[in-house]
């Protein structure tokens, strides 16, 4: 009993961390991308409130605490309601079998930086991540919006199309490693070499994937501004709006650190046996550069048609994906017993 | 008890989501004055014509029914992938094999114009 009772007091308060170091990141990437985005076009960004524009992302806050609450005319009210929910809870949900630094001795406590650590870790991402969909549809069809129903469906069958090649690319990872635990495949680095040295093209692949799976630019054809004025989140406002974007960006966050779990070693780097803290270090500074790439990309590519985003998808990357999974699983035979286990 | 941990933070992560739309409520509706032409759906400024429960294009529906059978092919490869090493050269043909029917029927799709975006 008192085992349930320390493992419900932990889960809580590592949870709360969680929610608020992923809430905090939230709103400092919003700051972060505008004013990356602003030093890319070669103007000064949000520079008004606070040192750097600092402050920008608490006023953002309060104004849409304090925006008025409404919902149009014949939306469907509950799913209207229960939609935004859907978002954020599967974008918070995924990050919790995801360990952000190594196993630490606390006096005499082990603390394992990770919420959950189950036997299927991948397989438990890939399923939360895919229910995110669900919040996305239901929140254009229910706004009766013609705008919001459209970008539902872009998104609907961009996420599902780059839904597979993302699942094939892992598989790819597992192939070499042999376990779908998460801890299990840090440790496979450990021994061996970073996962991206072996699998160049499954990590390209995961990556071009992420970008479409999380809506960003080149691939933001769900959102596309000019053509949608905002996508499937035309009709919502206040912080309802505000958790489809802090969905959005968590899973920037969480696809970053799955790139960086599965294919960057996660939190080893030098000196990590000798001074564990720094893994947490090296965590955040992986995970920080694979976002720097996706607002980089923002800046530069313009985005795609829908017919090119699909082709893409369909015709490339999933025909790819399987050719390296093939080739990957010839390679891992012809080295037979000399792989490394 | 591998999943305990993940109930305790979902409870806990709803409540928040919980908290969040809970407080846009309250503060939300202190100011707050409805009109007619506000609740109006967003449709550029125009009053809007009809329903926006309008029907989808049967693309879409196309590419949903591909992705339910290449989802499940991904599914069955994931356990594949899991005991791959034991299973040695005759799980590189049969999984050959199980990718061969997978890709023909990706070319019936690719030649029926399944990916061709009108």
């Amino acid at each position: 009993m008192s085992d349930l009772l320390v493992t419900i007091i932990e889960t809580i308060i590592k949870g709360a961390i969680v929610i608020g170091v992923l809430m905090t990141s939230f709103a400092y990437m919003t700051w972060l991308e505008r004013k990356l985005v602003g030093r890319f076009q070669l103007r000064p960004g949000p520079n008004r409130a606070g040192p750097f524009g600092l402050l920008f992302p608490l006023a953002d806050g309060i104004k849409l605490f304090l925006k008025e609450d409404f919902v149009p005319v014949g939306a469907d009210k509950v799913t209207f309601f229960v939609a935004p929910l859907i978002s954020i809870v599967t974008a918070l949900l995924a990050f919790a079998v995801i360990p952000i630094g190594p196993t630490i001795n606390i006096f005499g406590y082990e603390l394992h930086p990770i919420i959950a650590n189950p036997n299927v870790g991948i397989l438990f991402i890939l399923a939360i991540a895919s229910l995110g969909v669900f919040g996305i549809v239901l929140a254009g069809w229910s706004s009766n919006s013609k705008f919001s129903l459209i970008g539902a469906l872009r998104a609907s069958a961009q996420l599902i199309s780059y839904e597979l090649a993302i699942g094939i690319s892992i598989i790819s990872v597992i192939l070499i490693v042999g376990n779908l635990q998460i801890t299990q495949i840090i440790e496979w680095q450990a021994k061996n070499v970073w996962i991206v040295l072996l699998q160049p093209v499954a990590f390209i692949i995961y990556f071009l994937s992420a970008l479409a799976e999380t809506n960003r630019a080149p691939f933001d054809m769900p959102e596309a501004e000019h053509e949608l004025t905002a996508g499937y989140h035309t009709e919502y406002g206040g912080m309802r709006f505000a958790l489809f974007f802090a969905a959005e960006y968590i899973n920037i966050v969480t696809v970053s650190a799955i790139a960086t779990t599965l294919f960057l070693g996660g939190y080893l780097g030098p000196f990590v046996d000798q001074f564990p803290i720094l893994g947490f270090l090296y965590f955040a500074l992986k995970v920080f550069l694979c976002v720097f790439v996706f607002v980089w990309i923002r800046a530069t590519l313009p985005r795609v048609r829908y017919d090119q985003l699909m082709s893409l998808g369909w015709k490339y990357l999933i025909p790819i994906a399987i050719a390296w999974l093939m080739i990957t699983a010839v390679g891992v035979v012809w080295l037979g017993g000399s792989a490394p286990k | 008890m591998n999943f305990f941990p993940v109930f305790v933070y979902f409870i806990l992560v709803v409540g928040f989501a919980g908290l969040m739309t809970g407080l846009t409520l309250l503060l939300g509706s202190l100011n707050k004055h409805p009109t007619p032409d506000k609740l109006m759906p967003y449709e550029s400024g125009m009053i809007p014509i009809g329903s926006a429960r309008v029907r989808i294009p049967i693309h879409f529906h196309l590419i949903a029914m591909l992705f339910l059978v290449f989802d499940i092919e991904v599914a069955f490869i994931y356990p594949w992938a899991l005991i791959f090493k034991s299973l040695g050269l005759m799980g590189v043909i049969e999984m050959f094999v199980f990718i061969g029917i997978l890709l023909v029927g990706f070319l019936y799709a690719l030649k029926r114009g399944a990916f061709v975006w009108e």
